[in-house]
């Protein structure tokens, strides 16, 4: 499987970077960071769900665990971990 | 002591002549917003005053001082004028919550144009239908939302000016593009502010409705006169207040408040240009130890999720007096404030059309938990017959809140659309398309609104506009628009789909659609949830009744559905 920090670090910048050649990292802040608001933050977690066949509970879905690329990848992993 | 002082003292002994004497102005005399917000307070003797405290992502900070404004104001004035920009034109701020855009709006404003400020999320066509029908001249805005300008430049040939305020040189500047480095660019000392008088247009602000485009809501400088007041008398500023106003000016709360009410009173106004959080927001008010903070239920309710805990690890103790506006504030969100912060929000009511507050909670006042409050003083408020559009007879009956026309800041006109304008009066009363209804103490409470129009996080959106947008992708065939419930936004946009042949129902189709609105649009226009059906429920003349999704969705009765369609 191809590695989750490159999918979702690919997903953003795609789908949520205003300015294609704003640097990005894993480590980048996503909400905090305005790349990503509340609102599109529920199209990323659809994607994120869908790509890894997972449901993730709202009250884990929370800003803090969206905030960067890595910490969505700890999440999502915790959830494949539990399947 | 509040600045009020007692509500029903205020109330009887009303006159907007207070303002007008306070702000040294006479009728017939020239009102120039630009100029009360920058040279009027450096003239009081306080040019040195901060203006400004400015925190962008990675606490990267900038800071200005009322001189700072004033210079900064001729400057950007001066530039606008020297690239032919006249008075009356339109010039759009399309631009995050940087400090060109707040200086921006008053740049406009002091050399006589009309400013037109934008949601910088909003997607190209909610950028061009805007920009379309106020035949915008210039627009002003950031390297990383000029994409989206040039997706729809051909087809906006009014726009003449394209203003980039961080262009570094690295790329070379396209069509009708131009550089403008605010800090940088030679500060005028003398610039004479446009000679607008009190009729003159000032800001255009555009509102979603339940059918057709988005209407643009025409302000008039003299609208300075009720958003000065209603800052002194609701949200308390006082000389030495650290003012943040949390509104994005893209919609009216941040001009009307962020920019306006907070400068023309003199107030140090500041600016957190990062995304939510509850931590970065604590963190922010201890740090410039904000004393009056105006805020949304929105984010009220998200600092409510993030638990109590968390407000413990910061001093927040300067906080001298709390407001919300945007949609209700709910009981439990007055009742965790008072709890967590040791003084409730004020709720406050109003719309991009009245321009300034209309229905308020001043300092003072008893708080009813989960009432709008009473309006403030000099504004006529009631609840209508929705049947009769006549004042309903005695407390506690549902209908229409309505006002009677007069207050400065209300809006003159939709630009380009009197027809609708005209639509919005009925017997003497402006109605808000807003329901409530009235208490034996005369406390208003909302119940919702009389049309289909969703708010969302205290922003309007049209489900006309959204059912359009989702008809242009390939895979839709129908659409229909409700708004559903949502514990921290209040409603959330549902979309209910029928598909074309060749396309299947999937998580997968439903994130596509989802991205698609959400650049086409907004992400807070963007569907939230997107329901597959085979087929939408028509009347037999083939009208969709969006009612009957939208009851479904909020648990309600159906109602009469003798006009189905058979199947």
């Amino acid at each position: 499987m191809e590695n989750i920090k490159d999918v979702v670090l690919k997903y953003v910048v795609d789908e949520y970077l205003d300015d294609p050649e704003d640097e990005m990292t894993y480590e980048t802040p996503l909400i905090s960071g305005g790349i990503v608001d509340s609102f599109s933050m529920v199209s990323l977690k659809r994607f994120l769900e869908a790509t890894y066949k997972i449901s993730l509970p709202d009250d884990r879905a929370t800003p803090e665990a969206f905030d960067t690329v890595n910490s969505i990848t700890d999440l999502v992993n915790e959830f494949l971990a539990k399947k | 002591m509040s600045n009020i002082g007692s509500y029903e003292e205020r109330v009887n002994n009303f006159s907007w002549s207070l303002a007008e004497k306070e702000l040294g102005y006479t009728p017939g005399d020239d009102i120039n917003i630009g100029w009360y917000c920058t040279d009027r307070i450096c003239q009081m003797g306080k040019s040195a005053k901060k203006a400004i405290l400015w925190e962008g992502l990675g606490g990267v900070e900038k800071q200005y001082t009322y001189n700072d404004l004033r210079l900064r104001t001729n400057t950007m004035a001066t530039m606008l004028k020297g690239i032919g920009i006249n008075e009356g034109d339109r010039v759009c701020l399309f631009m995050d919550k940087v400090p060109e855009l707040y200086v921006g709006v008053l740049s406009v404003l002091k050399m006589g144009a009309v400013a037109q400020p934008l949601f910088s999320a909003f997607g190209d066509e909610s950028l061009f239908v805007r920009l379309d029908n106020a035949q915008t001249s210039a627009i002003i805005t950031q390297r990383k939302h000029v994409g989206k300008v040039r997706l729809i430049l051909e087809r906006l040939p009014s726009l003449k000016h394209i203003i980039i305020i961080d262009h570094d040189g690295k790329k070379e500047l396209k069509t009708r593009e131009m550089a403008f480095d605010m800090d940088h660019a030679e500060q005028i000392e003398h610039f004479e502010a446009a000679h607008t008088k009190a009729e003159s247009p000032s800001v255009l602000h555009y509102t979603s409705g339940t059918t057709g485009q988005p209407k643009g809501v025409k302000h008039v400088h003299y609208s300075l006169i009720s958003q000065y007041l209603t800052s002194k008398w609701v949200l308390d500023i006082q000389d030495n207040d650290i003012y943040w106003c949390t509104a994005d000016p893209g919609w009216v709360t941040g001009t009307s408040y962020g920019i306006i009410g907070g400068f023309a009173t003199g107030a140090t106004v500041c600016i957190l240009d990062t995304g939510f959080s509850a931590e970065s927001w604590y963190k922010f008010i201890d740090k410039y130890k904000v004393t009056m903070w105006y805020s949304a239920p929105t984010a009220i309710r998200s600092l409510m999720k993030a638990g109590d805990e968390l407000v413990k690890q910061y001093d927040l103790s300067t906080l001298r007096h709390l407001a919300s506006v945007g949609e209700p504030l709910n009981a439990e969100a007055v009742i965790w404030s008072e709890k967590v912060f040791g003084k409730p929000f004020h709720d406050t009511y109003w719309q991009t059309e009245t321009g300034s507050m209309m229905i308020v909670n001043v300092p003072g006042m008893k708080i009813k938990p989960g009432s709008m409050g009473k309006p403030f003083p000099g504004i006529i408020a009631t609840v209508l017959d929705e049947h009769t559009y006549e004042p309903v007879d005695g407390p506690n009956k549902p209908g229409l809140i309505a006002f009677q026309p007069g207050w400065p800041a209300m809006m003159r006109t939709y630009w380009r659309n009197e027809e609708t304008y005209g639509k919005k009066f009925k017997n003497g009363w402006y109605l808000s398309g807003d329901k409530a209804f009235l208490d034996q103490d005369n406390y208003f409470w909302f119940i919702g609104r009389d049309d289909d129009v969703i708010n969302t996080g205290g922003h309007l959106v049209s489900p006309f506009e959204v059912e359009s947008a989702l008809l242009e992708h390939e895979a839709v065939a129908e659409s229909a628009v409700v708004a559903k419930p949502d514990a921290v936004n209040m409603e959330v946009v549902k979309a209910f789909v029928t598909l074309n042949p060749g396309f299947e129902p999937g998580d997968m189709l439903e994130l596509q659609i989802m991205n698609f609105i959400r650049k086409r649009l907004s992400p807070l226009a963007m569907p939230q949830e997107i329901e597959y059906l085979d087929k939408l429920p028509k009347t037999r003349s083939g009208k969709i009744m969006r009612r009957l999704l939208h009851a479904k969705e909020w648990g309600e009765e159906i109602g009469d559905v003798s006009t189905l369609e058979d199947d």
